[in-house]
C-alpha cells in the first residue's frame, strides 16, 4: 500500500508477454510485449479498434487474453486464487471514462467502498479519508454528499479518481482521462494527475486519445501498431517511420499540441 | 525491526534539569491504512506536552507514510497546536513531503459544519411534508399534461393527416394483441376461482346456479376491466415509461424537438390512442375468458352444464352491465398511457432513473386505475345503473 515500498525487485510493475487477443476470427493483438515501469506516467495510444481498451481490460484480469501472460506487481493475475486477486486489485485504482460512480450511492459513500471493504478502519476515520480523497481531487468540499447525478462531467471524473485512489493504489489505471472535458478542464485534470501521481509516487497506465495530455505528463508513450506495441518517448515516436504514428505525432493535431508545450 | 506498525514516542527535549526545551514527539514504523485504524485510536490518548512548551513532531524516521498515515500525522499536529503547543514539524522526508503537504493542504476541515444536526421526529415531519408537496405537485403536473395531450389530440383530430398510423398500428399490436396470452390465461384462471370460491358458499343454500349470477355481474362490471388495466399497466404502462425514458436519456426526444417535430404528437397520441382502441377490446376478451373459466369450473364442480349456465346467464345479466364494466376501459387507458408516458419524458440523464420512473410509473398507474373505478362504482350507485 504505501506507494515507496520499493519491494518489486527490478521496477517493472506491469510485464505483458507474448500477448494475443482474438475475437472470433479478428486478431487484435498478436505477440504484444509490454514493460510499464514504477514511477510513471504511461500514455497508451493507438488507432479506433487497435484494443487499447482490451488491452486495459486484460490487464484488470476483466477480459482473458487468449496466449501470453500479464504480470501485475510481480503476480502473474492469470494464475492467481480469488483471494490474491482481490489483493492485487486492492493495490490498483481504476479510474473508468464515464466515471463509473455507483449511482445510488454519494461521492463520499462511493470513496468510501473500497475502504470498508479492504481495511477496517473506523466508520469516522473512513469518512475522514474519504473527505481527503475528495479534496485531493479537487472537488469542493460540498462534493461529498451529493449523487452523481448532480454533478458536471468533469466533476464526476474527479469524483471516480477520487474513489481509485481511496486505498492508495501503486498503479492508477485511466480510461480515457479528459474525453468529454473542455480544454481548460482537460489540462486541469492532466495537472491535477501529475501532481497526485508525484506526491503519492503513483504509477500512471493512461488509455488516451489527448494529445495535449501526451505531451503535457507523459513520460512515456505506448503506440499500438500491427498488433503490437512500441513504446518510447515522444522524441523517439517523433523519429518513427511507421506511417500510422508518423501522421498521428506529425498531424496537425500532433503538432499543435507540441507547439503549445514548447 | 523490533516492532510492527505504526507508533509514536515522546521524550523530553534537553538532559538533566534542563527540560525547557520541550517535546519531542517521533512518529516510527509504517504509517499506512493497515495501521490507521489502531494508530487513530492510540493518538486520540496521546497528549505530550504541557500545553506551553515548543513541541517537535520528527518524522524522519517513518519507515513508510501514506494519505492516511499523512492524514493522521496532520490531525495529530492540528490536535496539539489546539492545545496550545508551538509544533513544529521536523525532518519530513523528501519522499513524504509532496504528500505530506497536499494532505494538510486538502485536509483543511470546512469552515462550518456541512450539514446542520437534525432531529429524528423532525425529519420525519420533514419527509412527511415533502412527500406531500411532491405528491400534490406530481398531480398538477400530470393534470396539466392530460391538457397538453388533450390539446395535441384536438388538433390531430382536426388534421388527421399528422397522425402517425403506422406507429398506433404498431402499439395496438405492442399492447393489444400481444397481450392476449397472458391476459386470455390469467382471467379465466380468475373466471375459475370466482367459481369454485362462489359454489362453496352458494351450495349451503342450495343456491348453486346462483354463481352463474354471481360471475356474470362480477367479471362484467369490475373483474374483467380490472384485471385488464392492471396487466396492461404493467405489461405496457412500464414499457412506455422505458421506451420513452430510454430514447430521453439517448437525448433522441431532444433531437426530436430540434427537429421541428411534436414530442407529444410523436410519443404520446400515437400511444394513447392505441391503448384506448386496444383495452376496451383487451376487456371484452378477459370478460369472456372469465366466463368460460367459469363455466369449466361450474361443470366441474356443480354439474352445471354449458346450455344451462348460457340459459342462466342470460337471465342474469343484460347489456348495461356489460356498458359499465366496458365504458372504463377507455378512460383507465388514457390514464395508463398518460401516466406511462408522463414519466418516461420525466427521466433526466442517468440509466437509473429509467428504472426508478418505470416501477413509480407502474404504481402510480395502478393505483389511479383503482382510485377510478371505486369513483366509477360511487358515480353509477347514483345514477342507478
Amino acid at each position: 500500500m504505501p506507494s515507496f515500498d520499493s519491494s518489486s525487485g527490478d521496477g517493472v510493475v506491469i510485464r505483458v508477454r507474448g500477448l494475443a487477443t482474438r475475437f472470433g476470427k479478428q486478431v487484435v493483438h498478436e505477440g504484444l510485449d509490454l514493460d510499464v515501469l514504477r514511477g510513471e506516467v504511461l500514455g497508451v495510444v493507438g488507432g479506433s479498434g487497435t484494443g487499447k481498451s482490451v488491452l486495459l481490460k486484460e490487464i484488470l484480469g476483466l477480459i482473458r487474453p487468449a496466449e501470453g501472460s500479464i504480470e501485475l506487481l510481480g503476480k502473474d493475475i492469470g494464475q492467481l486464487s480469488e483471494a490474491e486477486r482481490v489483493a492485487v486489485q486492492a493495490r490498483t485504482g481504476v479510474l473508468f471514462q464515464n466515471g463509473a460512480l455507483f449511482s445510488s450511492m454519494t461521492v463520499a459513500e462511493n470513496v468510501m467502498v473500497p475502504l470498508k471493504e479492504h481495511t477496517d478502519l473506523p466508520q469516522a476515520l473512513a469518512a475522514e479519508i474519504a473527505r481527503i480523497k475528495i479534496a485531493m481531487a479537487g472537488l469542493p468540499p460540498g462534493a461529498g454528499p451529493k449523487y452523481p447525478s448532480e454533478l458536471s462531467g468533469g466533476m464526476v471524473k474527479r469524483a471516480g479518481l477520487a474513489r481509485a485512489l481511496a486505498l492508495d493504489p501503486e498503479i492508477l489505471f485511466l480510461d480515457e482521462p479528459t474525453a468529454g472535458l473542455d480544454p481548460i478542464g482537460a489540462a486541469a485534470f492532466d495537472q491535477l494527475i501529475r501532481s497526485l501521481q508525484r506526491s503519492l509516487g503513483l504509477t500512471v497506465f493512461m488509455v488516451t486519445h489527448d494529445l495535449d495530455s501526451l505531451t503535457s505528463i507523459c513520460d512515456r508513450i505506448a503506440v499500438l501498431v500491427d498488433k503490437r506495441i512500441r513504446v518510447g518517448t515522444l522524441e523517439q515516436h517523433l523519429n518513427d517511420s511507421h506511417p500510422w504514428i508518423h501522421d498521428y505525432f506529425h498531424g496537425p493535431r500532433g503538432r499543435a499540441a507540441r507547439h503549445a508545450e514548447a | 525491526m523490533a516492532r510492527e506498525g505504526a507508533w509514536v514516542e515522546a521524550s523530553r527535549i534537553g538532559d538533566g534539569d534542563q527540560h525547557d526545551g520541550g517535546w519531542l514527539v517521533t512518529a516510527l514504523g509504517r504509517w499506512d491504512l493497515k495501521a490507521a485504524g489502531g494508530l487513530a485510536r492510540e493518538l486520540e490518548s496521546f497528549s505530550p506536552g504541557d500545553g506551553r512548551g515548543p513541541l517537535r513532531l520528527d518524522l524522519s524516521r517513518l519507515d513508510a507514510m501514506d494519505t492516511a498515515g499523512a492524514y493522521l500525522l496532520a490531525r495529530l499536529a492540528d490536535r496539539l497546536t489546539a492545545a496550545g503547543n508551538a509544533v513544529s514539524v521536523t525532518g519530513v522526508r523528501p519522499e513524504h513531503a509532496a504528500l505530506f503537504d497536499a494532505v494538510r493542504k486538502a485536509g483543511q476541515p470546512p469552515a462550518e459544519p456541512l450539514l446542520p444536526p437534525s432531529h429524528p421526529i423532525l425529519e420525519m415531519l420533514e419527509r412527511t411534508g415533502r412527500a406531500t408537496v411532491d405528491a400534490a405537485r406530481e398531480g398538477l403536473d400530470l393534470l396539466g399534461f392530460l391538457g397538453l395531450v388533450t390539446i395535441t389530440f384536438g388538433r390531430v383530430l382536426l388534421n388527421p393527416s399528422r397522425l402517425r398510423g403506422r406507429a398506433v398500428l404498431f402499439h395496438i399490436e405492442q399492447t393489444g394483441l400481444n397481450a392476449l396470452p397472458i391476459l386470455g390465461l390469467l382471467s379465466f384462471l380468475i373466471g375459475v376461482v370466482l367459481a369454485f370460491q362462489g359454489a362453496d358458499q352458494l351450495r349451503r343454500f342450495g343456491a348453486e346456479l346462483f354463481v352463474v349470477n354471481l360471475l356474470g355481474v362480477s367479471i362484467l362490471r369490475e373483474i374483467g376491466i380490472l384485471m385488464t388495466a392492471i396487466i396492461v399497466a404493467g405489461r405496457s404502462g412500464s414499457a412506455f415509461t422505458a421506451q420513452i425514458g430510454t430514447m430521453k436519456v439517448n437525448q433522441e426526444v431532444d433531437a426530436i424537438s430540434t427537429l421541428g417535430l411534436d414530442v407529444v404528437e410523436l410519443l404520446v397520441v400515437p400511444r394513447a390512442l392505441a391503448l384506448m382502441i386496444s383495452l376496451p377490446l383487451l376487456a371484452f376478451y378477459a370478460d369472456i375468458m372469465g366466463l368460460i373459466g367459469g363455466a369449466v369450473m361450474s361443470y366441474a364442480t356443480l354439474d352445471i352444464t354449458f346450455g344451462t349456465f348460457i340459459r342462466q346467464l342470460h337471465g342474469a345479466v343484460t347489456l348495461p352491465h356489460f356498458l359499465v364494466g366496458i365504458v372504463k376501459a377507455p378512460v383507465f387507458a388514457l390514464v395508463i398511457a398518460m401516466v406511462g408516458c408522463y414519466e418516461g419524458l420525466k427521466v433526466s440523464g442517468s440509466a437509473e432513473s429509467v428504472g426508478t420512473l418505470t416501477t413509480k410509473s407502474v404504481v402510480e398507474s395502478i393505483f389511479l386505475v383503482i382510485v377510478l373505478d371505486a369513483m366509477f362504482s360511487v358515480l353509477f350507485s347514483v345514477l342507478r345503473v
